[in-house]
């Protein structure tokens, strides 16, 4: 089946929302978003890939030599560089949360506070 | 909203968004294919500007300005955490105390330090060539440091990772970026353009501004990362609230 990778990604995708949605704890829930967020990852080296193609590095390769797309891999790396300081940026968040309300559960931090 | 009529609300969405996904998934060219317009230019766009990793040709020469973006949000994101992880009013900093580490531990984390150390300076080095880069092995040689607290302590750590000099790094680091983009432009060329002498293919000194861009990446990821660590470990070790007691800011580790 030559679409299994594309639809692998929508379903770590769905996995990943579906852990955001039912989370009682927002680490966990800062974890689902890395989950759902890692579906593209899959879905962008799935479209680059090529059959019988090797890493895009001609340092020891023949520069005629079948790769992959580079292009989504480049992508790739930056969506997981972006991935990772959003997360760091929302687990500060998280902590300052458990400081300030003492609870990390999204359904009990419904009241506002001056 | 109840947490059954959210779960409703997910299903349903879930749903069509996995009709329409699918039907976008058989549109697409079949997983593997040949074709690859964009890949083909990139390697043809790398090999004429004689860096052998295509992958740092496409993120520090044809797409030089989408990792301007892409380190800027890394600057941004470490400067949130910085705002969000300060010491408060109502806080206090407790002088951590000396753990008790097995020697095994102690003598492997030893031991890894400086091969940690040495792959991801070379993983940045290297950038041009081989795969890896300034991100990669920008987050390789900040965690090396990292093994000296599985070795001896946070005091340890504290003494040989001067958080200000890293924060001075990580900006340092965009700065280089944007000055390299800078220099180009008086070189007479365009902002990011790679205009520096292009060397042997798939030698150390290949590819032109790849290699100042790539160490300008190195310098700001590895900076970037200590900080970000140092602040949420300054929270879970030094940093307590004034009336919490002793509870708080347990580093996980045994007491002398």
């Amino acid at each position: 089946m030559t679409v299994l990778p594309y639809l692998i990604a929508g379903w770590i995708f769905l996995i990943g929302v579906y852990g955001l949605v039912t989370s009682r704890n927002l680490i966990h829930a800062v974890g689902c978003l890395a989950v759902a967020q890692s579906s593209t990852y899959v879905l962008l080296l799935g479209v680059g890939y090529r059959r019988g193609g090797t890493a895009p590095v001609f340092s020891d390769a023949p520069t005629d030599s079948r790769v992959v797309d580079p292009v989504v891999q480049a992508l790739a790396l930056t969506d997981i560089v972006v991935g990772a300081t959003v997360t760091a940026l929302l687990l500060a968040l998280v902590v300052q949360l458990r400081k300030r309300h003492g609870t990390v559960d999204p359904d009990a931090l419904s009241e506002l506070k001056g | 909203m109840s947490a059954r009529g959210r779960l409703w609300l997910f299903l349903v969405a879930a749903a069509a968004f996995a009709m329409v996904f699918v039907t976008a998934c058989f549109s697409l060219p079949p997983f593997g294919s040949g074709h690859h317009p964009y890949g083909e230019r990139a390697v043809r766009a790398a090999l004429s500007h004689h860096t052998a990793n295509v992958i740092a040709s496409v993120n520090f020469d044809l797409r030089a300005l989408d990792t301007l973006g892409e380190e800027t949000i890394l600057f941004a994101a470490v400067l949130g955490t910085v705002v969000l992880l300060r010491q408060t009013a109502d806080e206090q900093r407790r002088r951590p105390a000396p753990a008790v580490v097995r020697p095994r531990v102690r003598w492997f984390a030893l031991a890894m330090l400086p091969l940690a150390m040495l792959v991801g300076l070379y993983v940045i080095a290297h950038g041009q060539i081989s795969p890896g880069g300034g991100f990669q092995g920008g987050v390789v040689t900040a965690t090396a440091l990292h093994l000296l607290y599985l070795a001896a302590d946070y005091r340890a750590l504290e003494r040989v990772r001067p958080v200000p000099l890293y924060e001075i790094g990580d900006a340092a680091g965009e700065a280089a970026y944007v000055v390299t983009g800078l220099g180009a432009l008086l070189a007479g060329s365009a902002f990011l353009a790679n205009v520096l002498p292009l060397g042997t293919f798939a030698t150390l000194s290949s590819g032109g501004t790849v290699i100042l861009l790539n160490a300008a990446v190195g310098i700001e990821v590895t900076s970037g990362i200590v900080v970000l660590l140092a602040r949420f470990l300054d929270q879970a070790v030094e940093i307590e609230n004034a009336d919490d007691g002793n509870d708080h800011g347990n580093d996980g580790k045994e007491r002398v």
